[in-house]
């Protein structure tokens, strides 16, 4: 019988054996989507949400108090943005502020009195809504003339810087899970060693992992990118082609990372740790949720330097502002940096049994 | 070891292995040799240090002291070109769950320059009908078939057994011997370790039985059995006057002692409370050890005689059993 390629045999089997493990499929697939919908769901565009505020008499059951309340009712109602509830006892509508049920409780008189937290920001809305419909009844319907420019670019939301962000934590998350875990899997099943007494090219082994990495990351790509784009209206404003090459060399970087983590690990708990250990400052370093930039000068190069920073810097750059591969070429020498060293130390120090 | 001058070719050949871990001498200067297209056995209780010398036989441990050469090749130079024509099973690998038998044969076939077809090779090991499903539905015996398979699919000329029946059953072992039995009929060598005395006697040419890291006897099974002296052996439990069962007392000294004297016993072996003599001459040995109990007024729970086995070597050379169970 003719030789296949042990190559393509090897990535072949590792495609499979991915495919058939509905955990792994979960994590890669299904979680980037449940994410993308929480995401969505948070972040939709609409109308402003109305203030709750409540609004009760002075001398609740007293004709006069309750007609000025009346009164002050009507004005404000007139805002669209002002939800109002009335109140009949003063320990109902104080237990409802309490919970923040309502934001502020209006208790009308001259001045009308607002009781509210000072220091949230919702009651600062309202208070300020509230105002603002006291004064128009005042001014008999004028507003200060400022002239409102909305806008409306894409790529200003916060949803537009996070999910790069996110997209690079992916890259991180399976392409270290994917490879780490697989490889703790066939040390611990022996079948490592016996992989040992055959001909096979260890070069073959590692790169089946990268490999087969590639396969899966075109497909998480796609998965994600078009939820962004077409669910979420994420700009995606560069080149196709470099993108794809940017996420190869961050899923191979990753992928190279991984290998190093499960290296020596003996158990699969052993490798979940050190995966938990080497990721961990790059979720809150790397920029993901928040711009690194928050964090004290002194630790920004080294910050900058972490394979993920990189790697979210430049999906940024292309994503938002449309960069091509040449604007990025720092983050990728890094990206680069990281990979290689990463698979030269562990082919140096791979445990085979 | 063997200066046998009618013998074949050497398939393997190593002199004084030796292999520490720590303190622990696993094992301790063994020589052996397996010749082209016969079986050579290694027989040993659990950890005598059969996998470690196998281990080291394919390369996978590094010896402390020795020689070693396969195929007359050496480890280290010529690595690649020994894995092209050795294969292995190894005492416990688990492989991949999720593969069905074809995929597995497929990625080991891709290994080798030369190989057989993966139909091929499940018919041989009595698994067509289990081509496509997967190795975590397979029963203990079918996995072990699907081993071999993987270790022999590329034709080689030695193939290392480690324990390839422990835990089946005896017909599912039957079925692993009739593979290794195809395989030397095709001109293959065979290097296996065991601790059924019946395997070794059926399948190998050549034993060796080690214990402790030594090799405590090797030959033929035939001529290791008949350094016995004794084709039989007498087992028996005598009992103490009036009494009815032997309450698992050791057999006193005296009586040993008498035992040792009859007429026709070579040896004896106190085994708890029960007694093994070899006898060449078996009725004369009976006659005299009936006409003992009955002069001591003892009795007996037992007694069985059968022809000199591997296990009664090894029950002589070191006072233990094969097996725990
Ligand atoms: N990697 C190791 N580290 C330390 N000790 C070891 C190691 N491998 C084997 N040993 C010890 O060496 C001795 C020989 O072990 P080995 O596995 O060779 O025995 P074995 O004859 O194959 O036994 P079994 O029939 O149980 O498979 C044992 O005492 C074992 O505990
Ligand atoms: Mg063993």
């Amino acid at each position: 019988m003719t030789r296949r390629s042990e190559l393509r045999e090897l990535t072949r089997v590792r495609i499979l054996t991915f495919l058939r493990e509905p955990e792994a499929l979960f994590w890669v697939f299904v979680f980037p989507l449940v994410l993308a919908a929480v995401l969505g769901f948070a972040f939709r565009e609409g109308s402003l949400e109305p203030t709750p505020i409540g609004i009760i008499a002075e001398r609740p059951g007293d004709a006069t108090s309750e007609a000025a309340t009346d009164a002050l009712t009507l004005v404000l109602a007139r805002d669209e943005l002002l939800s109002i509830e009335r109140f009949a006892s003063f320990e109902d509508a104080r237990k409802q502020l309490t919970k923040a049920a309502i934001d502020v409780l209006v208790i009308p008189g001259a001045p009308p009195t607002l009781e509210l937290e000072p220091n949230k920001s919702e009651a600062e809305i309202a208070r300020v809504r509230i105002l603002r419909a006291l004064e128009l009844e005042a001014s008999g319907g004028a507003e200060a003339d400022v002239r409102i420019a909305p806008v409306t670019e894409k790529g200003s939301r916060y949803l537009d810087f996070l999910f790069p962000g996110l997209l690079g934590m992916n890259l991180m998350g399976t392409g270290m899970w994917g490879v780490g875990f697989a490889i703790a899997d066939v040390r611990r099943r022996k079948f490592l060693k016996r992989l040992l007494v055959t001909p096979m090219r260890r070069s073959s082994f590692f790169l089946s992992f990268m490999l087969s990495r590639l396969v899966f990351l075109i497909l998480e790509l796609l998965v994600i990118v078009l939820i962004g784009t077409l669910l979420l209206d994420v700009p995606f404003r560069c080149n196709v082609f470099d993108f794809g090459v940017l996420s190869a060399v961050g899923a191979f970087t990753f992928a190279g990372l991984g290998i190093l983590v499960a290296s020596r690990a003996k158990t699969i708990e052993g490798v979940s740790g050190m995966m938990n250990l080497v990721m961990m400052p790059m979720w809150l370093g790397s920029g993901v949720f928040f711009s690194y930039e928050r964090f004290p000068d002194g630790l920004q190069p080294v910050l900058k330097l972490l394979p993920l920073t990189g790697l979210n810097d430049a999906l940024r750059a292309m994503m938002l502002d449309g960069d091509g591969l040449a604007a990025v070429g720092p983050e990728l020498l890094v990206q680069v940096a990281w990979g290689a060293l990463s698979f030269a130390v562990a082919l140096k120090i791979f445990r085979w049994q | 070891m063997n200066g046998d001058p009618k013998a074949g070719k050497v398939a393997l050949r190593a002199i004084g292995l030796r292999k520490n871990f720590g303190d622990l001498v696993a094992v301790d200067g063994i020589d052996l040799e397996a010749r082209a297209g016969e079986c050579l056995g290694v027989l040993g209780p659990n950890g005598a240090g059969k996998t470690t010398t196998i281990e080291m036989l394919e390369g996978l441990l590094v010896q402390d002291a020795g020689r070693i050469e396969v195929l007359g090749r050496t480890w280290g130079a010529d690595g690649d070109a020994i894995r092209q024509r050795i294969g292995v099973q190894l005492q416990e690998t688990q492989f991949l769950d999720k593969l069905s038998c074809y995929e597995l044969l497929r990625l080991f076939g891709s290994f080798y320059d030369k190989r057989d077809g993966e139909d091929d090779v499940l018919a041989r090991i009595g698994l067509t009908d289990k081509r496509d499903v997967h190795v975590s539905k397979l029963s203990g015996g079918q996995k072990q078939r699907l081993a071999i398979g993987c270790a022999l699919l590329h034709r080689p000329r030695l193939l290392f057994l480690d324990e390839p029946t422990t835990g089946l059953d005896p017909q599912a072992r039957r079925r692993v011997w009739e593979i290794i039995e195809d395989f030397k009929v095709g001109g293959g060598s065979v290097v296996l370790t065991t601790h059924y005395m019946e395997e070794a006697e059926r399948l190998a040419d050549d034993l060796l039985i080690i214990d402790h890291g030594k090799v405590i006897a090797s030959g033929a099974p035939e001529t290791i059995i008949a350094t016995l002296h004794a084709e039989n052996v007498v087992e028996f439990t005598p009992l103490r006057p009036g009494a009815t069962d032997a309450g698992g007392e050791r057999v006193p000294r005296e009586w040993e002692d008498a035992f040792r004297a009859l007429d026709g016993v070579d040896a004896v072996l106190i085994d708890g409370a029960s007694v093994r003599m070899t006898a060449s001459r078996t009725q004369v040995a009976i006659a005299s050890l009936f006409a003992c109990l009955d002069e001591r007024e003892l009795g007996l729970v037992d007694l069985r005689t059968h022809r000199a086995t591997l296990e009664d070597v090894f029950l002589s050379l070191t006072g233990k059993h094969l097996r725990d169970d």
